[in-house]
């Protein structure tokens, strides 16, 4: 038997509200500056902090930041993992949101210890319902032996067939989807299966579960699961849809990250997706959940927002919009090997501290700024340090897609300085020693490479 | 013993400057021609009678070829030097030391930058490859992190200070109207100043100097030779120049209000100058006011002001063309502009029309001791360039 040890989560801080299209409601937009892998790394460093070695990184995500190149291997340094670490990056259907998790089961059970980190950025064509109903978001598993598990994998079942529902090629800016009563009548009867074969492997009575999670990316077929199963209302999970949306494959990571937040330990909980066929897991919660929950819950980066965002605004994020451009020289793009030399700064955010007179450099420096003595400075990570605001100002003429840039001194508490740029913030509300943690973020994105460092934002 | 110095050893006997602005027409070699030749002019000397030159450019990754192809010079030396927005200085230091040296006669410091080709706003770096970590802060964003920690350290409102700073650009701005070579020759109402639009921080587009095209030269010879060549020489009292180890922005202990680097490099120079009360002994001063709050800085970093005064000295009207101690009197980097590489030997250039009385309209009444001073980089992180300059003897 093996399980889920550790997770977190991660809610972008900017919300579209739906008033935008007519609807109700908002929906979670990742900023201009994250992508899938950034908001993977967030969502990553809440779910290591306390979970053992990792021997594989999984990066699922149908929206990658490369079609070629692995975006695992930026999510390993960042999280500044061993290189002895195996990366696999899944993808290619919503369905991975959750094959991944039972892949990582596997793994766990053939004695490896994985971390799935499930991404989406959902861009749906203007004016189209997923556009609407979708959100971007990520969450993260670590998984491992049975007896460190918060939930147990009790049982599994899934189904695959070929049928056109939602589908996207790879040169397309938006998914299209077949008449969804197609869908639905193909995709219902899939995911009674798959529920009833999991449920049957758990040996656990559908009566005897506590919550029930469903997604699909057609949304009447997960309507039509929940009545076909008989599954009562209250016992369904709540799908973030009202304030985040649906979050492709990190929907079921999110709501079921969200589930484990509030579980009770002996909760049996049920996951049933129906995309391009149909995937079920059953998970009893163990006694370990008290001790493995992340720092932040879903809830937490839920509420944690902005939601003044102009679609406009959003468009142009999303590189649907085209706009005028400043007249500011293009940022260039990170050179291969000065990325590769500062490694663990540039992705790790992992500074020096001297071991002659203790003074924190940042970045790192062989001669210490406050002893000068040479190369006695001893990596030390950063990404996790708070720090307060000394001074700041509001740059109206650096390029952003959001200005002003809003520019800090950052005096850690740890000790050190570091010039950052702030995010996630807004700048009328900022004051002098304000208090800001770490994140990682796609600075820009040039020539197709994309620039990752940290900024810093007001903590969440 | 931070320099020996080479005090009255080297003149300058002749300068040469375009005007700066917009030169839509001119490539950065008419530019240099120009400058260069009026330099050749005032000391009544031609191209061949220079042994050595120094060329200050920023970020055109130039070579010595970039002056001696529009120029014609033949086979003779010219060195690139580049020092951020202190490279004019640079220039000026390198030539006047080659000349004390006694390896060369005549040299010839031209500094030269063409912005505006650009198609940009403001400034930007040349930066080569790097690994995309590097601080990506335009320059009137970190000088505006002056403003609230000067006005926290000495308890001035920010409202008074943005007067402060208005009143600094309205005083560049009136001295740059009585100039005909500087880029901006216009009066400019306290008010517009004020209320113009914000580029960052409290630092609106009033308080950032303007981005232009130009070229400055200077011909120097030993001192004592000055005299065949020109009959109101200029020689060099100080040169004091400083790069800091850049640790401003990793220390904590620094706080915005000061450039260290200002006041060792003024140390220097007056040390070398024998000037030890530089509020009384320096008659005109042209500062780099690249923005407002580094004018107002300036004043204390340099002695003119006492610690948290500059701010009220500023508003007295001390250093207006008619105030008691004159700074910027030919509109500064605020009107005149601010093409880099020319900046410092423009700075050079007025001082020397005001020792020579040649200043016209801007004429400070019988100045004895003039100085320069030319930084380069962000505060925290800086170079900076002090000249004394005098009357020779």
């Amino acid at each position: 038997m093996a399980g889920i040890v550790t997770y977190g989560a991660y809610v972008p801080y900017n919300r579209l509200s739906r008033s935008a299209f007519g609807g109700r409601g908002e929906r979670a937009v990742s900023s201009y500056d994250e992508n899938s892998v950034s908001m993977a790394v967030e969502a990553g460093r809440e779910a290591i902090r306390g979970a053992g070695p990792i021997d594989d990184v999984c990066f699922v995500t149908t929206t990658p930041g490369y079609a070629e190149k692995l975006d695992a291997a930026t999510i390993c340094a960042a999280l500044d993992l061993p290189s002895a670490v195996r990366g696999h990056d899944l993808g290619g259907s919503g369905r991975a949101g959750l094959t991944s998790l039972l892949l990582a089961n596997d793994m766990a059970q053939a004695g490896r210890r994985p971390l799935v980190c499930v991404s989406e950025v959902m861009v749906g064509a203007p004016g189209g319902l997923r556009e609407a109903m979708a959100g971007d978001g990520a969450a993260a598993f670590t998984f491992g032996p049975g007896s460190e598990a918060s939930a147990e994998i009790l049982g599994s079942g899934s189904a695959t067939e070929e049928f056109m529902d939602v589908w996207r090629a790879p040169a397309e800016p938006f998914a299209s989807q077949w008449e969804e009563r197609f869908g639905v009548q193909i995709l219902v009867p899939l995911m009674i299966g798959a529920f009833e074969r999991a449920l049957a492997e758990a040996g656990v009575r559908a009566e005897k579960l506590t919550r029930v999670i469903v997604d699909s990316a057609n949304p009447r077929a997960a309507r039509g699961f929940a009545a076909g199963a008989g599954i009562p209302g209250d016992l369904l999970a709540d799908d973030l849809g009202a304030n985040v949306g649906r979050a492709g494959t990190a929907q079921v990571g999110l709501a079921l990250a969200n589930a484990l937040d509030r579980a009770e330990p002996g909760d049996t909980i049920a996951v049933v997706t129906g995309i391009d066929g149909a995937d079920a897991m059953v998970l009893e919660v163990t006694d370990a959940i008290a001790r493995h929950r992340p720092e932040r819950s879903v809830e937490r980066w839920v509420e944690a927002k902005r939601n003044d965002l102009e679609y406009n605004t959003y468009l142009k994020w999303r590189g649907v919009l085209p706009f005028e451009k400043p007249r500011r020289p293009d940022p260039k793009r990170p050179a291969g090997p000065p990325s590769r030399r500062a490694e663990r700064w540039k992705f790790a955010f992992v500074g020096s501290r001297c071991a002659k007179c203790g003074t924190a450099n940042l970045p790192p420096q062989r001669v210490c700024v406050q002893c000068d003595s040479i190369d006695e400075t001893e990596p030390e990570p950063f990404a996790d340090a708070t720090a307060t605001i000394a001074t700041y100002t509001h740059d109206h003429l650096a390029y952003s897609l959001q200005p002003p840039v809003v520019m800090a001194m950052l005096d850690f508490e740890a000790g050190g300085r570091f010039p950052c740029q702030l995010t996630d913030v807004d700048p009328e509300q900022l004051r002098l020693g304000d208090r800001v943690e770490m994140t990682f973020r796609c600075l820009h994105t040039a020539e197709g490479i994309h620039n990752y460092f940290w900024k810093a934002r007001p903590q969440r | 013993m931070p320099s020996h110095g080479i005090r009255d050893r080297v003149a300058i006997i002749g300068m040469g400057c375009t005007s700066f602005g917009e030169h839509w027409d001119q490539s950065i070699g008419d530019l240099a021609l120009t400058a260069s030749q009026e330099a050749l002019g005032s000391a009544g000397l031609d191209l061949d009678a220079i042994d050595a030159f120094w060329l200050g450019s920023a970020g055109t990754l130039a070579s010595g070829l970039l002056l001696a192809e529009p120029l014609k010079i033949r086979y003779k030396p010219v060195t690139h030097v580049e020092n951020f927005c202190a490279t004019g200085s640079e220039a000026l230091r390198n030539a006047a030391y080659a000349v004390a040296s006694g390896a060369y006669d005549i040299a010839m410091a031209l500094g030269v930058e063409k912005l505006k080709d650009s198609g940009y706003s403001g400034l930007f770096d040349l930066n080569p490859t790097t690994d995309g970590t590097e601080l990506e802060m335009t320059p009137p964003a970190a000088f505006s992190m002056i403003v609230p920690a000067y006005a926290e350290k000495y308890g001035v409102s920010e409202d008074t200070l943005k007067d402060v700073l208005s009143h600094i650009a309205y005083k560049n701005h009136a001295n740059g109207a009585k100039n005909p070579k500087a880029q901006f020759r216009r009066e400019v109402p306290l008010e517009r100043i004020r209320s113009s639009p914000t580029i960052a921080g409290k630092l609106g587009l009033f308080d950032c100097s303007g981005v232009s095209d130009g070229a400055a030269a200077a011909i120097l010879c030993r001192a004592e030779d000055a005299h065949r060549y020109c009959s109101d020489p200029v020689v060099l009292k100080g040169v004091g120049f400083v790069v800091g180890p850049a640790e401003g922005t990793k220390k904590p202990d620094y706080d915005f209000t000061t450039f260290p680097e200002v006041v060792a490099s003024a140390e220097d120079a007056y040390r070398q100058a024998g000037i030890t009360n530089p509020r009384e002994e320096i008659c005109v001063a042209e500062v780099h006011d690249c923005f407002t709050p580094t004018e107002l800085v300036l004043m204390e970093d340099l002695g003119f002001s006492e610690r948290g005064r500059a701010w009220k000295d500023c508003l007295d009207g001390r250093f207006r063309l008619d105030g008691n101690q004159p700074v910027n009197s030919d509109g500064g980097l605020k009107s005149f502009g601010h093409p880099i590489g020319a900046s410092g030997l423009r700075m050079m250039y007025e001082i020397w029309l005001q020792l020579r009385g040649e200043a016209g309209p801007r004429q400070i009444a019988d100045p004895k001791i003039g100085l320069t001073h030319n930084l380069g980089g962000l505060p925290g992180n800086c170079v900076s360039c002090v000249s004394v300059v005098g009357k020779a003897a």
